[in-house]
């Protein structure tokens, strides 16, 4: 058996989904537990045929719930375990992950958007943004990278893992029909090779000795008798969230010194507002661009500090507002203007922005 | 020193008196699960999953691992555990509501996909918990608080018969009982074979146990023991309904 996935690296031509699943090997992941559905499915295809080769497991869950709590059991075993999901299984994947909230387990879940709601199209949005950084009946104790190109689905899928581990709470890449389907080029590599160390997993269960004789049992629940003592561990679990959300947090941007306006956008639109910018200021048109690449915690005060020098925000996304009302939260009591470009479940083009832009400068 | 009552070694004695009702079968059940754990000399790497419902409670019950997990949702995370380490010995354990209602799709198919886990299944006729609703196991006739004239079985259906359809959808290696808790030397003989049917590796291993709730039946303690002792049985058959490959208890000499 071939110890490593891929020596050195490589340059590949590929499916999003095709790069998921050489990323979780990569990663070290040890099972993938999975449900079929649209657009997610062909990273349980090639989970299954690379999986074998270097010693990984999967196994095919009757519903999403299954594939989400059998995630649970794998990492309770001591295994980097991960799920694959998108639109209404998304949402039933929101009840598994409330239980990996309320018991800090390092679950990596890869969201695929489809339209929504209901099972609407199988092909694209952004509409799932609401969900992943916020479902299930909780808080929202939960990290949400937002990739915008394949590259960056290789390396933040190998990042989850390790964000996961390290800071234990529920870690999900949020991509897209677009990024799932489409083929385009990237470098896959060896993790090693570029210095990225992976974070080791250790077992909640099995550990050795006899619990109650040679170590105390691990035993975790999620229910609790009184409120103060559910208050007590969300208040624990608030203030280490709080902790790390600066270092987990991360953005990019350009172009803002100059601009009274800037384009805020996530994900695979991103790209097209990035096209747009671009174009705009070679035409002399100040525009800025910011894209937050953590929806979950998000950059707050670098989104405070940007709605602070800017007079508007132009806000373009997939969907009918979620990234924006994450982005009000943000920047409450900015005196930033939020103006919008929603186009839910529909793809957005450099074009679209840069007339939205130049109907709004005039 | 005031006398201490026999408990099995794997018990967590800290945790007892243990939280569950006066007359409540769970700690009878427990009972002979942790004499069966400290028989078969596994309480190092069982891990014990527990339910929402009365079940919950058990969370700090054993001197074992153990994960309280979601209503219904106990049989998914003791398999994804089993298939990540098959060392450990996976126990899920739930009431009637958890296993033959919200997560009855996690029963079938763990069960046809011979999952290698044992699921222990605690059968009180009706939803304990959030105060006695209607349960797919209610007796016709029985009253409850969503039947407060007694389960119509025209508007309703009969009672769920759980082990005969695991067993009708397992194949050779599963391993599935009802016992109760009226005899408890049977029930940790089924619970016993249960595990080492996933020991051995031999495939599913289930066990309905009928069990009783005086606080929601509103019995004292003779009609209790009378409703889980002759009840119960007539609308479920208590007997081993699959065994792997071998004689089921009482056909050695037959």
């Amino acid at each position: 058996m071939p110890d490593k996935p891929i020596e050195g690296e490589k340059r590949v031509f590929m499916t999003g989904n095709e790069v998921v699943a050489w990323a979780a090997l990569v990663a070290g992941a040890e099972i993938m537990y999975g449900y079929p559905i649209t657009p997610q499915n062909e990273i349980m295809h090639y989970w299954t045929r690379l999986a074998p080769k270097y010693g990984r497991e999967f196994l095919q869950t009757e519903d999403e719930l299954s594939a989400g709590f059998t995630t649970v059991g794998g990492v309770l075993a001591g295994r980097k375990a991960f799920t694959a999901t998108a639109g209404p299984g998304n949402t039933l994947m929101q009840e598994p992950m409330s239980m990996a909230e309320a018991m800090r387990l390092p679950t990596v879940v890869v969201i695929q958007q489809r339209g929504g709601p209901s099972t609407a199209t199988v092909i694209y949005s952004q509409q799932e943004v609401t969900m992943t950084t916020l479902g299930g009946n909780g808080e929202g104790l939960r990290i949400v990278y937002s990739t915008a190109n394949h590259q960056e689905l290789f390396d933040y899928t190998i990042k989850a893992f390790n964000t996961a581990w390290k800071y234990r709470f529920p870690t999900f890449v949020l991509g897209d029909g677009y990024q799932a389907k489409m083929r385009e080029s990237l470098t896959i590599y060896d993790p090693a090779s570029r210095g990225i160390e992976l974070v080791e997993a250790e077992p909640y269960f099995g550990k050795p000795g006899v619990p109650g004789v040679d170590r105390p049992p691990t035993q975790l629940r999620n229910t609790y008798n009184v409120e103060e003592e559910l208050y007590e561990v969300l208040e624990g679990y608030f203030r280490d969230y709080q902790k790390i959300a600066p270092e987990v947090a991360e953005h990019e941007a350009f172009g803002l010194e100059d601009s009274d306006l800037v384009v805020v956008s996530h994900g695979v639109v991103s790209r097209a507002c990035k096209a747009a910018v671009k174009e705009l200021r070679e035409a002399g048109i100040k525009v800025g661009y910011f894209r937050p690449i953590t929806l979950r915690p998000l950059p707050v005060e670098a989104i405070r500090e940007t709605a602070s020098k800017a007079r508007q925000f132009l806000v373009v996304e997939s969907a009918q507002g979620q990234l924006a009302r994450l982005l009000k939260e943000a920047a409450f009591g900015c005196p930033v203007e939020m103006l919008d470009l929603f186009k839910p479940g529909v793809g957005i083009t450099a074009e679209d922005v840069v007339s939205r832009v130049k109907e709004i400068v005039g | 020193m005031s006398v201490q009552p026999a408990m099995p070694k794997s018990w967590r004695v800290d945790t007892k008196p243990h939280k569950f009702c006066p007359g409540c079968g769970h700690g009878l059940v427990l009972k002979a699960l942790g004499q069966a754990i400290d028989e078969l000399g596994i309480q190092d790497r069982a891990v014990f999953g527990c339910d929402i419902g009365c079940s919950l409670l058990a969370w700090d019950f054993f001197n074992v691992d153990t994960i309280q997990t979601h209503h219904g949702r106990t049989t998914p995370v003791i398999t994804g555990l089993k298939r990540a380490n098959p060392n450990l010995i996976g126990i899920a354990y739930m009431g009637d509501g958890g296993g033959y209602a919200i997560g009855s799709q996690h029963l079938v198919n763990a069960a046809a996909r011979n999952e290698k886990i044992t699921v222990i299944l605690v059968n009180n006729t009706q939803y304990g918990m959030t105060g006695g609703q209607m349960a797919p196991t209610t007796l016709p006739g029985q009253k409850t608080e969503t039947t407060p004239y007694g389960r119509d079985p025209e508007k309703t259906g009969y009672p769920t018969q759980g082990p005969e359809m695991v067993a009708a959808i397992t194949r050779e290696g599963a391993y599935v009982a009802r016992g109760t808790v009226a005899n408890l030397r049977q029930l940790k003989n089924y619970l016993k074979k249960a595990l080492e049917n996933q020991m051995a590796g031999n495939g599913f291993s289930f066990v309905e146990v009928l069990s009783t709730c005086p606080t929601n039946w509103r019995t004292n303690a003779e009609e209790t023991w009378k409703m889980v002792e002759q009840e119960l049985p007539k609308y479920f058959k208590v007997g081993e309904i699959k065994v792997p490959g071998g004689q089921k208890e009482g056909e050695a000499n037959g």
